[in-house]
């Protein structure tokens, strides 16, 4: 039983009949009461719920606070390659996409990784495009080799792996998994994935459960929203993270919302989300999952972000660039989406703390990499 | 009367500990600490920056506090020791909050691989504060491990929910020789009053403190709370009775000598 097994149970409702049904009572009642069911959660998402945003936004301020103080540890995704074996109607970096393709030496991520360190960024996130060639397990962990002096914590957004793998990758320091299911809509993943590995619907949505299995320490998933209707996949996100923080409690799971931007290609977003719908899904995730972190990327406009950072955010990319070495030698090439908030780490950093809330460096110490036994000996 | 907490070799005169994971400034921890006037400081070594010294939260504890880092993100015993072994190389010093927690629902602690922590830690001269579910049987293990001090949660971390394991905190009171510590989930200065006045050695508060809109001024009641708390047990409180002390006693007659011969 994996979590494909209750998507394909939740399939035999109709969800927007559900969502049709609800009435004001309805969010009403779940908003008295303390521990939410999955129906509770599809209530808060409903058209009917987005009447009571200011209420859920206290509720979720209230829980966030609560659990996490008033903190936002920051990030910074670093793009190792941009090959990519896949045809994803949404995404720059897709193979039919005439861009140029790149891969960083691992002399050109020490100096990214330098740059970053600058800044004083100290969790990282590494991404590649999807070419099990180009961007092998081997080439993905020797980056994480040069980059382990340089950072507290390393996550990994690449594409799906089977558990030895992800073994590997734990044991060469990542110590966070990325992945995004970008739709649970299997129909719509199916047509907008058209070509390529990533057909398999069933092997990414098992991904983050191999992740787990292999021991990672944190998940965090998400959907690309826009791609299909919103409800249904914000819906299904978070039943996703609850069954991962159920199914494997010592791993910390977070879901990410990002919004489809404008990018490379001519697939354009069907189901666009309006920022009070954005908000409610988070606030509705927030509530439904009061330890699961939430992470917000540089998608988001500068201003939206800010809004935002009070609703439930947990975590928050800056100085983020998507193109491959774009921090350094490289010159502007095509990124795999277009950056909203353009805002280096101290613009960040301060725009957290005008808000009352402490941006955060660090929240990770790697145990396992530096180097004490069990015998007590330290090599620091 | 000269009411001091020894542990570690250490002589303790402010019964109240601090968490210090959500403070929205790091600025304001040294004020919180005097308003306090807390001597224990927890900070969790995932939380210390060593290499930017304006984010590292341990340079604001003023001096003579002392700083206990906590294992918190230790997954099991081998974890928490590495991360205790790591912050005594850092230069943290030897008190070591082990926190050991494998759900992250509810953050409730693994008290099996708490324990098997603090048999290590304490053999290598850790002064070891476990936190702890209320279980008196792993109290009693923690002891025999080493532990300086037990840690029950009042209720889960973040709570705010107050001391809602109270009956088995008390039995910990009874049966354990160790300083018990209440430590998670007491949302009020009401709640670490009443912890204090059931016997209980000391509290650590952090959520409560930290997310108050007036963190120092909160921190000056829960430091009131709890000498308030503490004084009352000190004093004796006079024990609670199920029922009434009449002032014209049913039995008054057994007193008198005459009828009690049966004459």
């Amino acid at each position: 039983m994996t979590f494909y097994n209750r998507q394909l149970a939740f399939e035999k409702y109709s969800l927007t009949q559900d969502l049709a049904r609800v009435l004001p009572e309805d969010v009403e009642r779940v908003l008295a009461s303390s521990n939410l069911t999955s129906d509770d959660f599809l209530i808060l998402l409903s058209p009917v719920a987005e009447r009571y945003l200011e209420p859920m936004a206290q509720r979720a301020h209230a829980l966030t606070v609560q659990h996490f103080g008033r903190v936002i540890l920051l990030y910074t995704p670093l793009y190792l390659a941009n090959y990519c074996t896949n045809f994803c109607l949404y995404c720059g970096f897709a193979a039919q996409n005439r861009i140029r393709r790149d891969r960083l030496t691992l002399e050109e991520v020490a100096a990214e990784a330098r740059l970053i360190r600058v800044s004083g960024l100290r969790h990282i996130l590494i991404l590649t495009g999807e070419s099990r060639k180009m961007s092998s397990v081997e080439y993905i962990r020797q980056c994480v080799e040069v980059l382990r002096p340089y950072f507290l914590s390393i996550s990994a957004e690449v594409y799906p792996l089977e558990i030895d793998e992800y073994t590997q990758l734990v044991g060469s320091g990542v110590d966070g998994l990325t992945l995004y299911q970008e739709t649970y809509d299997r129909a719509l993943y199916a047509a907008v994935h058209p070509r390529g590995p990533k057909r398999d619907y069933r092997y990414r949505l098992e991904a983050p459960e191999r992740a787990c299995d292999a021991g990672i320490r944190s998940v965090n998933i998400g959907a690309l929203l826009g791609l299909a209707d919103w409800r249904l996949d914000a819906f299904l996100t978070g039943l996703h993270a609850d069954y991962l923080q159920h199914l494997y409690p010592e791993v910390e799971v977070s879901v990410s919302l990002p919004r489809l931007r404008p990018h490379e290609g001519t697939f354009q977003p069907q189901h666009e989300v309006r920022n009070r719908e954005f908000v409610q899904i988070m606030l509705a995730m927030r509530i439904f999952l009061p330890r699961v972190g939430i992470t917000i990327s540089t998608r988001e406009r500068s201003g939206f972000r800010d809004h935002l950072i009070p609703l439930g955010v947990t975590k928050m990319s800056a100085g983020s660039c998507t193109q491959v070495g774009g921090r350094s030698h490289r010159e502007a090439e095509t990124g795999q989406f277009e950056i909203s908030d353009q805002r280096d780490v101290p613009a960040v950093k301060q725009a957290i703390e005008s808000r009352g809330y402490k941006a955060i460096f660090k929240d990770w110490h790697p145990i396992v990499a530096a180097g004490v036994d069990m015998a007590g000996r330290v090599a620091l | 009367m000269n009411d001091v907490l020894r542990i570690g070799g250490r002589d303790l005169s402010c019964r109240l500990f601090l968490g210090t994971g959500k403070f929205t400034s790091y600025d304001l921890i040294p004020e919180v600490i005097r308003a306090s006037g807390a001597q224990v400081v927890t900070v969790a070594l995932r939380r210390m920056d060593f290499d930017t010294p304006q984010e590292n939260m341990v340079k604001y504890l003023p001096p003579g506090v002392i700083l206990m880092t906590n294992t918190s993100g230790a997954r099991n015993a081998e974890e928490a020791v590495r991360i205790a072994r790591l912050a005594r190389a850092a230069g943290c010093g030897d008190w070591i909050k082990i926190e050991v927690v494998t759900d992250h629902k509810y953050l409730l602690p693994d008290n099996y691989e708490t324990i098997k922590a603090t048999e290590i830690l304490a053999a290598e001269e850790f002064v070891v504060l476990p936190y702890m579910s209320p279980d008196l049987i792993a109290a009693k293990k923690l002891v025999r491990a080493g532990a300086a001090a037990v840690m029950p949660l009042g209720s889960p971390i973040g709570s705010n929910r107050g001391l809602r394991t109270k009956e088995l905190v008390r039995i910990l009171i009874e049966e354990i020789e160790l300083p018990v510590i209440v430590d998670a989930g007491l949302g009020t200065p009401s709640e670490a009053a009443e912890a204090m006045e059931m016997g209980c050695s000391a509290v650590l508060v952090n959520t409560a403190i930290a997310t108050a809109r007036d963190p120092v001024a909160m921190a000056r009641a829960f430091a009131l709370a709890v000498e308030a708390g503490r004084g009352g047990y000190n004093a004796g409180l006079g024990p609670v009775r199920a029922y009434a002390l009449a002032s014209s006693p049913l039995t008054g007659f057994l007193h008198d000598t005459e009828e009690d011969r049966g004459s």
